[in-house]
C-alpha cells in the first residue's frame, strides 16, 4: 500500500485533445498523496471520464507529465504498464463487466490476471461478494442482474485486489441510498488502509455527506481544489500533512 | 487440458464452427501431400538401389538357335570371367515375357517372336568396371550386342519422381500458407468482435500474453479438432489408393502402401497443426495488442 507521503498522482500541464479534435483536456496539474480521499466533479462534458482515462492509462497525453507511483508514464516500458495498471481499481461509468462470466467470475477477474492461487481467488471473491451484499447472486450472469446490482460487482472487481488508487466513474449511481452508503464506507475502508480513492459523482449531497477534498473541472480546465505541483514545496520535518488535503 | 477456462466467449464466435471443419480441409490435402512426397521418396530409393548395380546385355536374336545359346554361352562366360562381376545370368524367356506383358499382353505367340535374349549382371558392391572396353570385348563375340547400365533411365525417372516430389511439397507449402492465414484473419476476427472484453483484460491488468494465451489455447482445440477430422479422412482415402495400385498387379508401379514411418507421420499432423494454430494465434493477438498503450 502507498505510503502516506508518497505522491502516488502527479499530472503536470497535461493537455488531451482526440484525434485533431479540440483540447479536451487543457493545463491539468495537481498532485495527490497516497492515502487521500478527493472527489472529482464538474458539469456534464468537463472532462471528468477523460480525466479518469488518463489516470487509469486508457489514453496517453497529448501533452505534458503524468507521473504513477513515481513512474513516468511516458517512459515506462509497455510491457511494465499492467504492472502499474493492477495498482489501480476502476469503477467505470458503465460497468465494463463481462457478460458471458458469472457475477463470481467478474470480481475474480483481476486476481486471475495477476496469477494469484485459484483458492485464495476463491476465498477473497466469496467474502467479498457476500460484504456486497450478492453471496446468492454468485453464479448469477450480469444481464439478468439489476442496475444496482452490477454496480456492486463493478465495485467489488474495482477493490478486490486492494488497489493503491481507486478511481470510481459516478460509483452510487444506480443504487439506493442505504447502499450507497454502504458502498462508499467500504471505499472510506479502503481510504484508511492506504488507498488513494478518487471518485468522479455529480452528487453533491454525496460530497457534503463525506466531505472530502474536491477536484473541480470546467471546461477541460481544473478550476477549483487542485492540490497543484510545485517542485520547490517540501514538507518540513515533524510537520504533518493534513490527509488529503492540497500539498 | 482442452476445456481450459477463459474469459474471452470464444467459442461462441462464429469462427468456432467453420474452422475445424476449413483445417480439416486443410489437413486432408495436406496428409495426401506428405503421404505422397514420402512414399515417392522410399520409390525413387527403391528403384535406385534395385538397378544402380546392375547391367543388363541384350543381345540380338540369329537364325540359328543353337548358335544363338553359344553365343549366350560365350557372352555369359566372358561377363562372369570380368573383374567386378558378382553374377551374369541369362534372363529365361518366361521371364522376358513377363516384361513384355504391360505392352503386349498374354499370348503363347509372342514366345514365337524374334525376342533378343536378355543377360542379367549384378556387379560387386563398390566396383569400377569399363563398360566401353565390355562392349567391345562383347562386340567380339557377337556383332549388335548392347550393354546398358539403366544410368540414363535411372536419371531421367528418379528426375520425374524429384520433380513430383517438389511439386508435392510446394502443394503441402501453399496449404500450410493457407491455414495460416486463414487462422491469422479468423484471430483478427477475434480480436475486433471481443475488443470490449480485450480493452477491459487490458485495463485491470493483463498482460498480452494473457490475451493472447486464451487465443492460442482456442486456436490449438480448433486445429487439432481439424487435424483429426482431415486425417480421419486422409486414412481410408490412402488405403484406397494403396488397393487399387495394388489391383494394377503392374511391375511398373512400385509398391504404394505406407509403411510405419509414413503412418506415424500422418497421426503427428493434427498435432503440428495444433501447435502451429496455437502459435500463429497467439503471435497474431501480441502483434495486434501492442497497438493498444
Amino acid at each position: 500500500m502507498a505510503g502516506k507521503q508518497e505522491i502516488v498522482v502527479r499530472f503536470e500541464n497535461v493537455g488531451l485533445r482526440y484525434g485533431v479534435g479540440p483540447e479536451v483536456l487543457r493545463d491539468i496539474s495537481f498532485q495527490l498523496r497516497g492515502g487521500s480521499f478527493h472527489f472529482l466533479t464538474g458539469p456534464s462534458g468537463a472532462g471528468k471520464s477523460s480525466l479518469l482515462r488518463l489516470m487509469y492509462l486508457a489514453q496517453r497525453p497529448s501533452r505534458g507529465l503524468i507521473t504513477l507511483f513515481g513512474q513516468d508514464i511516458a517512459t515506462t516500458a509497455r510491457d511494465k504498464l499492467p504492472l502499474v495498471r493492477r495498482e489501480i481499481g476502476v469503477v467505470f461509468q458503465d460497468f465494463r463487466l463481462l457478460d458471458h462470466l458469472s457475477a463470481f467470475d467478474n470480481v475474480a477477474l483481476p486476481l486471475r490476471v495477476a496469477n494469484t492461487p485459484e483458492s485464495d481467488v476463491r476465498k477473497h471473491t466469496e467474502e467479498l461478494l457476500a460484504w456486497v451484499g450478492l453471496k446468492n447472486h454468485m453464479d448469477a450472469r450480469p444481464p439478468t442482474l439489476s442496475g444496482g446490482q452490477q454496480q456492486r460487482v463493478a465495485i467489488a472487481r474495482a477493490v478486490i485486489t486492494q488497489p493503491k488508487l481507486l478511481l470510481a466513474d459516478e460509483p452510487t449511481g444506480n443504487v439506493d441510498d442505504g447502499m450507497a452508503f454502504r458502498l462508499l464506507h467500504l471505499f472510506e475502508e479502503l481510504n484508511k488502509l492506504g488507498t488513494t480513492v478518487v471518485i468522479a459523482t455529480h452528487s453533491h449531497a454525496l460530497i457534503e455527506r463525506l466531505g472530502h477534498p474536491i477536484l473541480t473541472l470546467s471546461d477541460g480546465q481544473m478550476t477549483g481544489g487542485a492540490p497543484v505541483f510545485d517542485p520547490l514545496a517540501r514538507p518540513r520535518a515533524g510537520q504533518p500533512q493534513p490527509r488529503g488535503g492540497p500539498v | 487440458m482442452l476445456n481450459r477456462r477463459s474469459d474471452l466467449p470464444l467459442n461462441k464466435d462464429p469462427a468456432t464452427r467453420f474452422l475445424p471443419w476449413l483445417i480439416a480441409f486443410m489437413v486432408y490435402l495436406a496428409a495426401l501431400a506428405v503421404a505422397g512426397v514420402m512414399v515417392l521418396d522410399r520409390v525413387s530409393s527403391d528403384w535406385e538401389a534395385g538397378v544402380s548395380h546392375t547391367l543388363t546385355v541384350q543381345i540380338p536374336p540369329g537364325e540359328d538357335e543353337e548358335k544363338d545359346q553359344e553365343i549366350l554361352a560365350n557372352a555369359l562366360n566372358l561377363l562372369n570371367r570380368t573383374h567386378g562381376v558378382a553374377q551374369a545370368r541369362a534372363v529365361p524367356l518366361s521371364e522376358v515375357l513377363t516384361l513384355l506383358e504391360p505392352w503386349l499382353g498374354k499370348s503363347e505367340t509372342i514366345g514365337n517372336l524374334p525376342l533378343p535374349m536378355l543377360i542379367d549382371v549384378e556387379l560387386a558392391a563398390a566396383s569400377a568396371i569399363d563398360l566401353p572396353q565390355l562392349t567391345r570385348d562383347l562386340e567380339k563375340i557377337t556383332p549388335g550386342v548392347s550393354v546398358d547400365d539403366h544410368s540414363v533411365w535411372l536419371q531421367r525417372l528418379i528426375q520425374l519422381v524429384q520433380s513430383i516430389q517438389m511439386l508435392a511439397a510446394s502443394v503441402l507449402g501453399l496449404i500450410g500458407f493457407a491455414t495460416v492465414g486463414t487462422l491469422v484473419f479468423t484471430t483478427r476476427a477475434g480480436l475486433a468482435l471481443h475488443h470490449p472484453i480485450i480493452e477491459t483484460l487490458h485495463l485491470i491488468g493483463a498482460h498480452d500474453s494473457y490475451v493472447g494465451r486464451q487465443f492460442g489455447h482456442h486456436a490449438m482445440v480448433l486445429g487439432l479438432k481439424g487435424g483429426v477430422i482431415g486425417v480421419g479422412f486422409a486414412v481410408p482415402t490412402l488405403f484406397i489408393i494403396g488397393y487399387l495400385a495394388g489391383r494394377l498387379e503392374s511391375t511398373l508401379l512400385p509398391d504404394l502402401a505406407l509403411g510405419l514411418f509414413e503412418w506415424t507421420a500422418l497421426a503427428i499432423l493434427p498435432v503440428i497443426t495444433a501447435l502451429i494454430a496455437r502459435f500463429t494465434a497467439r503471435a497474431t493477438v501480441q502483434r495486434r495488442l501492442k497497438k493498444m498503450i
